[in-house]
């Protein structure tokens, strides 16, 4: 079956059935897409279809015929450094779903826009706070406060 | 150039950005087999007989009869078998194990059992066999009752929670002629090690455990890997090639550990000026179906079930009880998130008793620098229950929100709380943690079992072994663990590994540097040959634990937290929102301060889901709702802005000052999300409220629920 994988031409040879992340994954040696739940809920297996997120798990190979895909291999940019910098990624297992649903932003989303954008990809580890930092920027979320505990506020009055 | 205090980028950052980071499921071997485990489908009985379904052509079968060494998985009792052979104790628990080259028919093979059926233990109120059963006591209970002018009574329940790593269970297990290696996502390699060795009747040394790239942990990777390692290297060493086994997400909820569901009664003696004169608790959690981490849960549910208050007469009681269920086990916070839950409600109705301001009777109580605890522990110059408690309540702006939202639909709640940091008790000490330190050209590789899942360990060792060595972060390795290769730093759980770890290896560092004496590290090799520096925990001078009595130092210290939430009622579909949660963490020292941010912030969101979202249904001993789509964990439109401030007080025996901090901010949200709902009428003392609860505690309640929400 034809379709076009991150930029270059394909053809693999696969059921027409099979999940799309297990062709990605077996077929084509990608494993930068994870499979987190296998029911379309952690979105850790997001690749975008004609530009589109899905989640491959629920996607059959026959839907890709013809179309473009593209997975976390093909995302070239500046979003993995930020990633790493602010704390956007810790046990990294979501992390390429997460940056292929955030594909679709445009430049400098605000904190609710990218908190709308990934409602569908779940991460264990970071509350969220680092990937939202990480795409929104630190003006939109803050980075956390270090203070010595001699110099915490000395009474409760607000 | 000082890299301790500094927020530098994790080292395998990018790697995992790129999708280029190498987990289990990523790893592939000539000739490897795909494995699956057949499970009891009832909670008790006996199991009479197993019937192929397939033809078992081209498969590897493998169940108890196969087993070399002996069917049991060490850990503290030997109670668990790996497989199961006529008893059966839980549902869910494994039988056969079958093997196959290819997924689609080794998906469909069907196997029948057969059973007996018994009546099961479901209700650990009426368990009658205990794992363990932990007694505290301090002081008179008698006196401390007559000293009080109020007494006030409640009982608390929290449910059970599953870890949802994002990445599930997984090992590959390779045979060879004259042992096992083992590559899989896990925390503790010496742990899989030893219950391999065992298994399999061989010394030690012939089972290699390595540890892949680890898609989160949070507990459920401490001691449930040794149950797939072994099941994926009793196939392997029956089928001669390496085999892989990884569950599904169903599989992986059904049948691995859970947080213990707890049940918590406090009678609480006060004085009207706020004096806390006698706390009486009793804990009582619900193990499941064999003992596995329970007695250590409990302890460590104990130890912390006073909340971090002085009071000079208490008594804890702890049983941990056996019930027909999946075995319960680690989960971040261990026991203390459960009973810090109960304590910091029932804090907040002492406070409703006495017509007092909940911040006013925390800080009355509240334990300083000095004061012991219920153990006797006295506390250093780190006890920091006041700092961060004023710093949360100013930083939230909690007093004023309380008056102003008093009527509306939001409401504002706090807890306190406090968390011992490495193994409780005389556990370190029995660990005897080693860490190496192994000189190469450029600088150092760190030899160490601990485990990189998420929390920065690879990170910030490094930046500890590059500040103490004085060289630049980028000439410090962290070789993989590999128990073939590293020394056993003991296992990567209880908010150790960081200070225990981490100070280890500050000490190598430091012998490395003064045995350099000036010479860079090509030079010395060169000179004096290869350098490699081991150090052992050494016990600390004073405070020995008693385990018979429950006396001593339980801790070597303490974090201290203080979490402020803030909730909206939706006056329709009666679900309680978080709409924004302060969170302070007095740490130590923050080694790489954006690294301990995520992890108060990851801890908080996974406290938001405990408090709100996640329940575990079990109906006749199995859980009935194993897949995300009914199991509900926080999405970023479920988790609100975290306010983070870390406050430092360094502590003497850790490194450059840190103490622990991975599992204590799990146990802020359910207690300070509950005290926020009291703030609106709703007398919570059960997780999740979920708005089936919050509509019984509405029905319930003789003040009546705000039906009106006001918007900023």
């Amino acid at each position: 079956m034809r379709f076009v994988l991150n930029g270059k031409r394909a053809d693999v040879d696969a059921p027409p059935l099979k999940r799309l992340l297990d062709v990605l994954r077996e077929d084509c040696g990608l494993t930068g897409t994870k499979e987190g739940c296998g029911e379309g809920e952690c979105g850790a297996c997001t690749v975008l279809v004609d530009g589109v997120p899905v989640n491959a798990c629920l996607v059959p190979f026959a839907h890709a015929r013809g179309r473009r895909v593209t997975t976390i291999e093909g995302v070239r940019g500046r979003a993995a450094a930020a990633f790493a910098r602010e704390g956007g990624t810790q046990c990294g297992i979501c992390t390429p779903g997460v940056v292929m649903a955030a594909a679709t932003l445009g430049p400098r989303p605000t904190a609710a826009r990218v908190r709308a954008a990934l409602a569908g990809n779940l991460c264990r580890c970071t509350g969220y706070a680092g990937i939202v930092r990480a795409l929104a920027g630190r003006r939109a979320a803050p980075r956390p406060r270090v203070l010595a505990a001699s110099r915490a506020a000395k009474t409760t009055r607000g | 150039m000082r890299v301790v205090g500094r927020s530098v980028p994790r080292q395998e950052g990018l790697d995992k950005a790129r999708g280029a980071a190498r987990y289990v499921d990523d790893l592939r071997f000539p000739g490897m087999l795909h494995a699956r485990t057949i499970r009891t489908t009832i909670p008790r009985g006996e199991l009479l007989g197993v019937r192929l379904g397939f033809d078992p052509n081209g498969f590897t079968i493998v169940d108890h009869r196969d087993v070399p060494g002996r069917n049991v998985v060490a850990l503290i009792q030997e109670d668990q078998p790996f497989l199961v052979e006529r008893e059966v104790r839980h549902a869910e628990e494994a039988v056969l194990l079958l093997a196959h080259e290819d997924k689609e028919t080794l998906a469909t093979a069907r196997v029948d059992l057969e059973y007996r059926r018994e009546e099961p233990v479901l209700d650990p109120e009426r368990s009658s066999h205990a794992f363990k059963q932990i007694a505290i006591g301090k002081g008179d209970l008698g006196r401390g009752f007559a000293q009080a002018d109020l007494v006030v009574e409640g009982e608390y329940r929290t449910g059970r929670q599953e870890h949802v790593a994002i990445e599930p269970q997984g090992v590959i297990a390779v045979p060879s002629a004259d042992g096992m290696t083992v590559i899989g996502s896990l925390q503790c390699p010496f742990y899989v090690q030893k219950a391999l060795a065992v298994l399999l009747g061989l010394p030690p040394q012939s089972v290699r455990v390595v540890q892949a790239e680890t898609g989160g942990g949070f507990g459920g990777k401490e001691d449930y890997p040794s149950i797939v390692a072994g099941h994926a290297a009793l196939l392997a060493r029956k089928a001669g090639r390496p085999v892989k086994l990884v569950y599904d997400r169903l599989e992986e909820m059904a049948a691995t550990t859970k947080r213990h569901p707890s049940i918590v009664r406090h009678r609480t003696g006060v004085a009207r000026d706020g004096r806390l004169t006698a706390l009486e608790i009793e804990v009582l959690f619900d193990g499941g179906a064999y003992c596995t981490l329970s007695p250590v849960v409990l302890s460590r549910g104990c130890l912390h079930a006073t909340g971090p208050y002085s009071c000079d007469n208490v008594s804890v009681r702890g049983r941990v009880v056996r019930t027909n269920t999946p075995p319960c086990g680690a989960f971040r916070g261990f026991g203390a998130p459960q009973t810090v839950f109960a304590a910091e409600v029932q804090m907040e109705r002492v406070a409703e008793a006495l017509g007092m301001d909940p911040v006013r009777l925390r800080e009355r109580n509240a334990l300083r620098p000095g004061d012991t605890t219920a153990t006797g522990q006295r506390l250093g110059e780190d006890a920091s229950a006041l700092a961060v408690l004023r710093e949360a309540v100013k930083r939230s702006g909690y007093h004023h929100k309380r008056r102003a939202w008093r009527g509306t639909g939001r409401g504002i709640g706090l807890a306190l709380f406090h968390h011992g940091a490495g193994f409780t008790g005389s556990g370190e000490v029995m660990l005897a943690s080693r860490a190496a330190l192994e000189l190469t050209p450029r600088g150092a590789r760190v030899l160490v079992a601990s485990t990189e899942m998420g929390q920065g360990a690879r990170t910030t060792l490094a930046q500890i072994v590059a500040e103490a060595l004085g060289v630049p972060l980028g000439r410090i390795e962290v070789a993989e663990p590999d128990t073939a290769r590293v020394p056993d730093s003991g296992p990567t759980v209880a908010s150790r590994t960081c200070m225990v770890v981490g100070r280890l290896l500050e000490a190598c560092a430091l012998e490395m540097k003064a045995r350099l004496g000036g010479l860079s590290p090509a030079a010395y090799l060169k000179r004096h040959g290869p350098l490699t520096i081991t150090r052992q925990y050494e016990p600390p001078p004073r405070g020995a634990w008693d385990d018979s009595t429950y006396r001593g130092d339980a801790y070597g210290t303490f974090g201290w937290g203080c979490t402020v939430a803030e909730v909206e009622l939706d006056p329709v579909s009666y679900e309680l929102r978080p709409t924004r949660v302060t969170a302070v963490a007095e740490i130590g020292r923050a080694v790489n301060p954006l690294m301990a941010a995520g992890q108060v912030e990851g801890g908080t969101a996974q406290g938001l889901g405990f408090a709100l979202l996640e329940e575990v249904v079990m109906r006749d001993g199995r859980m009935a709702n194993a897949q995300l789509t009914n199991y509900l964990v926080p999405t970023t439109l479920d988790t609100p802005p975290i306010d983070v401030t870390i406050l430092e007080s360094p502590y003497r025996r850790g490194p450059f000052g840190a103490k622990g901090i991975g599992e204590m901010p799990m146990s802020g949200p359910g207690p300070a999300v509950a005290n926020a709902a009291r703030s609106l009428g709703l007398d919570v003392r059960c997780l999740p409220i979920t708005p089936e609860r919050v509509l019984e505690c509405a029905s319930s309640s003789t003040e009546s629920v705000p039906t009106s929400t006001r918007r900023r």
